[in-house]
């Protein structure tokens, strides 16, 4: 069997100036399972969009059996025989089976109308040919998470798709609906198909995939046959590192539990259990680091810790009183700050200035605002205040957020959070996308808030800032806590890395 | 050069729509016109050239600048609600059945009268409010359908309880004089109700930048997540934002009334409701702008009038233009390559200035 | 037997029904289409504005009424077109193009009926034409449903078709098909190749289309001159309609009728004492409260799904 798919140093930088591919090259063979793995922001998506036609890169070649190929789009890709199945299914909800499957490529009768029973047959040809049972008479919407990403697979498989892309697909299934996958994609190998798998959860890669390449920092770091390499050889090769790092001082007094996480369970929309059954206290000065690779259900934790969304079961307590079911508002009021994952989405409103972005928490209280009127004077010299102490790189405070970089957006967030002397601060993916200067600067307030007493619970999917930050760590996995360290001088990656990638647990 | 013309981006993209309406509306009068010189001139000039139509001109301008304000606020947090011109009829109508029904020294009867037609037309921005909060109902058309529920019921309460059967047509009974605006420049029929909605201007400004509830409803406009997010009751602000936006709307139909009819007398809908979502989206829903933008349409209205009369030209044309120019407005994407070039220019010279010399 | 009564369950009554049903129905099918592809078009009252000018003009100086048909729907797809080069190329808000070009379609019309018929009112100076009103050979004898269908416009008997024919498109064509998943998720359409902003383009010309049909029923079948602003806001009752019927063939031609019946009704009534204002509101609040109810659906569906996951995992 030879190469089907092979990229020669792929170089992909971003409009905002990340590098997320420094000259990748890999090589894909025929009829085998090759799977992807690396940390968020290692690079495997990116590559991905680059070989399905959805960015473009700015150098390198992608070579297709043995032939140079230009792909300007999607549907270049599709023509050619690539198919991609997304994280995030892109599926018309009110459509049968049948109508998303020949979507684009519909079946006629005559020469102006759609032979729905044609287009039927076809999907139960498709199916059965596979050996993919879907119902293709049935709506999208009406249909388990399970079903319709088979209808994703068979979308690609109709349009000939001879090499399959599935970009974490597991992560939206249960474990039974993994194990069907699973079943599917060996049998498409029987089929000749080529399937390239991207994912971090290392005991399923081991599970399926023939081949595994390992990417960091934008470059790959090897590709072997999966069978020479154990879990804890892959996970070093995502995650070891030298340490580049100095912790940061210890904490220098620790009080008592300020935040209480019991039992906490959250299960979804699409009934995937996302939280299990979590526990986890942190204390007045002291920094717990919630380390794991990110869709494990961090995000929705510190939702749910912060009011934007409703638990299941269990309980939340602020220095003793159950939180859940409080606003957001009420939240704060308790003493709780929050630094978001997504700082465009949650942190900001970009296209409010900055004063009016440092207000937000507070602009009812005085003296911010006397009754019903904000003085703005007051304001701005606080503003200006916050500008300085915080370093944040703007003309005025009159300027809008937008006019800023990624890292003064983000000090701009971490300058609001801090100055209310928060009780518990809740830092969620703190430095994502800011340049180093930046990150320094926010290490060091987070670290200057838990010496004034605050308990700092610290999310964050780069190992390096947990084991340069955390008193204490807890590892995530699955929606499940599965290690907890209450000792990290001299823990590394190596350490935490089997138990985010789901191979060790404890018991 | 470049970096003036960045910073006020939008309001030159703005100037330079409503000087293409204008150049439209000159090639348009040198076309069909028999005498083009004395067109133009009675378009252009024509609102200037006399008192009552410089009062025209202010009077058109007021029940404008009203409904603009009263759009602006919700439009402001986000909320489709176009309901100005229901709130505003059904706010006149009740507000007339108020003030032909009772008795009070001019003192109180004004103020009361106009806070009649404000509640009335708060109620009728609340409805589409809490059908959003609640429910994520569309408000656009929520609003929609309620201008037509206020539109009948206004006609039936006037046309089946306060008929004046004595006059000729189909209309209320004539308001006390104690619920009179006056008109208070003789030779136009200028009445306090534009010095109203001047004040009303003031105040929307402070309410939307100077009040914490004006903050909220700014910042749900900006990033509904953020807003959230920060502790804001986005819930309340949807809502209320209908709600004061509706208040409004009633005034300006009842300060109509009581300044220029002195009787409710509209057996069709007057149609500033719509001139509100206009002056809104050329002001940019800001308060000042909104003046701006209300007395310009205004001009373009008594302009076309007087086009009209003296003229061979319909009146009509001006609506044209308003349109083109709201369209050009509208269009994020107009002149968009132009402020690309700019912006990337801009970047350049940047780059070029803080290379050390070397 | 009350006279009113008997006059409301006459045949003659089931045939206003139908003749004031057609220009709403039009538009409705206008905006049911366009809805469906995520782009709602709400300037069909301008379209049928333009339409109804354009078709009446054609026919006073040409006599020919082909043509005057073919340039009155050409008017219509013109009007739309522009908005949908408005929205989807210069990045508009849909809505306030739509408004705006409304406002033009009225503003644009008028001044042209002052240019060409002299008169700001209305066209009749001009002789233009009508669209021929048929007998149906066999079941105009039937005894009432004869006279209720039987004798119609021929573009109220197209607007019956109509419905059918949009049915037809939407679930029997690729474009249909299209349409429906651009409407959905854009996402999945554009992963499948389907060029997004081309079939919302399709979308609003067909919307074009059976606006057009709308306005040049009004100026020449429902009457026969253009009189300002006679569309009279079914071009937004229309939006009414469709949401009422949740923009499907089926419901909105059910929404259609019921505006149609509480119209013709109101009409009846004019000539008595009760308020017809009562009745002409019903519609509208209706629509108000079938949008509450499927807004309130919605959520619930969303809500029950969580409790059903959440009972079972207690």
């Amino acid at each position: 069997m030879g190469v089907i798919l092979s990229v020669e140093n792929i170089v992909k930088i971003y409009p905002n100036g990340v590098i997320a591919n420094r000259g990748v090259s890999v090589e894909v063979e025929e009829n085998t399972i090759h799977a992807i793995v690396g940390e968020n922001g290692a690079g495997k998506t990116t590559l991905m969009k680059v070989i399905f036609g959805i960015e473009k890169p700015q150098e390198g070649k992608i070579y297709y059996k043995g032939k140079e190929i230009h792909i300007r789009n999607p549907l270049d890709a599709i023509k050619i025989g690539i198919g991609m199945v997304h994280q995030h299914l892109m599926l018309a909800p009110d459509l049968t089976v049948s109508e998303n499957l020949v979507l684009g490529s519909e079946p006629l009768k005559g020469k102006f109308f759609l032979d729905t029973q044609k287009a039927i047959e076809i999907t139960k040809e498709v199916s059965k040919n596979y050996g993919l049972d879907v119902p293709a008479e049935k709506k999208i919407k009406d249909l388990p998470i399970g079903i319709k990403q088979r209808v994703e697979i068979l979308k690609a498989l109709f349009r000939n798709a001879e090499l399959l892309i599935l970009d974490e697909p597991t992560s939206v299934l249960t474990p039974q609906e993994t194990e069907v996958l699973f079943k599917t994609l060996k049998e498409l190998k029987k089929h000749g198909k080529t399937i390239i798998f991207i994912s971090h959860k290392l005991k399923e890669v081991k599970e399926i995939a023939d081949k595994v390449t390992v990417m960091r920092d934008g470059k790959v770091v090897a590709t072997k046959d999966a069978k020479d390499l154990t879990e804890h050889d892959i996970a070093y090769l995502m995650v070891g590192r030298e340490i580049s790092f100095e912790r940061i001082p210890p904490p220098k007094r620790i009080g008592e539990p300020l935040l209480t996480v019991r039992n906490l369970s959250y299960v979804n929309e699409e009934s995937v259990e996302v939280l299990k059954n979590i526990s986890f206290e942190v204390r007045a000065g002291e920094i717990l680091g919630i380390a794991g690779v990110e869709g494990n259900g961090q995000t929705e934790l510190v939702e749910i810790l912060t009011g934007l969304r409703e638990a299941t079961t269990g309980e939340v307590l602020i220095k003793g009183e159950n939180i859940l079911g409080l606003s957001p508002r009420k939240i704060r009021e308790k003493k709780v700050s929050h630094i978001p994952e997504d700082r465009m989405k949650n942190g900001v409103a970009d296209k409010a200035t900055l004063e009016e972005n440092f207000i937000v928490d507070r602009y009812y209280k005085s003296p911010f605002s006397k009754g019903a009127k904000l003085d703005w004077k007051y304001i701005q010299d606080y503003s200006n205040k916050l500008i300085k102490d915080f370093n944040v790189l703007a003309s005025s405070p009159k300027a809008t957020v937008s006019s800023l970089s990624g890292g003064n957006i983000q000090k701009v967030v971490v300058a609001r959070e801090l100055s209310s002397n928060p009780m518990v601060l809740i830092a969620d993916q703190p430095t994502r996308g800011i340049d180093v200067g930046s990150e320094e600067l926010v290490h060091n307030l987070l670290m200057k808030a838990r010496d004034e007493g605050s308990a700092v619970f610290l999310v964050s999917a780069d190992l390096d800032e947990v084991l340069k930050l955390s008193t204490r760590i807890v590892v995530i996995y699955n929606g499940e806590i599965v290690a907890r360290f209450n000792e990290v001088d001299g823990l590394t990656g190596k350490d935490l890395g089997p138990y985010m990638l789901g191979i060790k647990r404890e018991e | 050069m470049e970096k003036f013309v960045l910073k006020y981006f939008n309001l030159i993209r703005t100037i330079i729509a409503i000087a293409i309406g204008i150049i439209i509306s000159i090639f348009v009068i040198y076309v069909i016109s028999k005498n083009p010189g004395f067109s133009l001139k009675s378009f252009l000039l024509g609102p200037f050239l006399s008192k009552s139509r410089f009062g025209n001109l202010i009077e058109t301008a007021s029940p404008i600048i009203f409904c603009g304000l009263a759009i602006s606020i919700p439009f402001q947090a986000e909320q489709f609600n176009i309901g100005a011109e229901g709130a505003l009829f059904i706010g006149a109508a009740i507000g007339t059945a108020f003030a032909v029904s009772t008795n009070m020294p001019m003192i109180i009867h004004i103020p009361l009268v106009l806070l009649v037609a404000g509640l009335v037309g708060a109620f009728w921005g609340f409805i589409p409010g809490i059908l959003k909060a609640k429910w994520n109902a569309s408000e656009l058309v929520a609003s929609l359908m309620l201008n037509y529920v206020a539109y009948f019921l206004g006609l039936y309460i006037i046309n089946y309880h306060f008929r004046d059967k004595a006059a000729g047509y189909l209309v209320s009974y004539q308001l006390p004089k104690t619920a009179w605006l006056s008109q208070f420049v003789p030779g136009t029929r200028i009445h306090w109700g534009i010095v109203i909605a001047f004040i009303f201007a003031i105040l929307v400004y402070f309410f939307l930048y100077h009040t914490t509830l004006g903050y909220e409803i700014r910042m749900t406009g900006f990033n509904i997540h953020f807003s959230r997010y920060g502790g804001i009751n986005v819930f309340k602000v949807i809502i209320i934002s209908q709600v004061i936006g509706g208040f409004i709307a009633g005034i300006a139909g009842m300060t109509e009334v009581m300044g220029i009819h002195r009787r409710f007398n509209w057996q069709m809908s007057p149609g500033y409701g719509w001139d509100g979502v206009v002056v809104a989206i050329i002001g940019r829903n800001h308060p000042i702008s909104i003046i701006f933008a209300s007395l310009f349409l205004a001009y373009l209205r008594v302009g076309g009038q007087v086009l009209n009369l003296l003229s061979d030209i319909p009146s009509e044309m001006v609506t044209v233009i308003e349109a083109i120019i709201i369209l050009l407005i509208t269009a994020e994407a107009f002149l968009e390559q132009w402020r690309y070039r700019i912006t990337i220019k801009e970047a350049e010279r940047k780059e070029v200035e803080h290379e050390p010399a070397s | 037997m009350n006279p009113l009564l008997k006059s409301i369950i006459s045949p003659d009554f089931g045939f206003a029904i139908l003749r004031v049903m057609t220009p709403i129905l039009y538009p409705a099918i206008g905006v049911a289409i366009s809805a469906l592809a995520g782009s709602i078009n709400i300037a069909l009252e301008g379209i049928m504005l333009v339409s109804a000018f354009t078709g009446v003009m054609v026919s006073a100086f040409t006599g020919n009424l082909f043509l005057a048909l073919i340039m009155g729907i050409l008017a219509g797809v013109g009007l739309s077109a522009l908005l949908g080069y408005f929205h989807l190329k210069l990045r508009a808000n849909i809505i306030l193009a739509a408004i705006a070009l409304n406002m033009f379609a009225s503003g644009m019309t008028i001044f042209l009926l002052y240019i060409f018929a002299h008169d700001k009112g209305t066209s009749s100076s001009l002789k233009s034409l009508v669209f021929p009103s048929y007998q149906i050979p066999v079941i105009k004898d039937i005894p009432i449903l004869g006279r209720i269908i039987s004798g119609h416009n021929i573009l109220t008997y197209f607007a019956l078709v109509s419905v059918i024919i949009f049915y037809y498109i939407i679930y029997k064509t690729p474009l249909g098909l299209r349409i429906r998943a651009v409407g959905q998720n854009p996402d999945a359409a554009e992963s499948v190749g389907v060029d997004v902003n081309k079939i919302k383009m399709y979308s609003l010309l067909l919307s074009g289309v059976f606006g057009a049909l709308g306005g040049l029923y009004l100026s020449m079948g429902y009457v026969s001159w253009f009189s300002r602003d006679m569309t009279a806001g079914r071009g937004f009752i229309a939006i009414a309609a469709s949401a009422l019927g949740g923009n499907l063939p089926l419901g909105t031609f059910l929404g259609s009728l019921l505006f149609g019946i509480v119209n013709a009704l109101a009409i009846y009534l004019a000539s008595l004492e009760i308020p017809s204002e009562f009745i002409q509101m019903i519609p509208y609040i209706t629509t108000i409260i079938a949008l509450t109810i499927y807004s309130i659906q919605a959520m619930a569906k969303a809500k029950r799904r969580k409790k059903i996951s959440e009972e079972s995992t207690t």
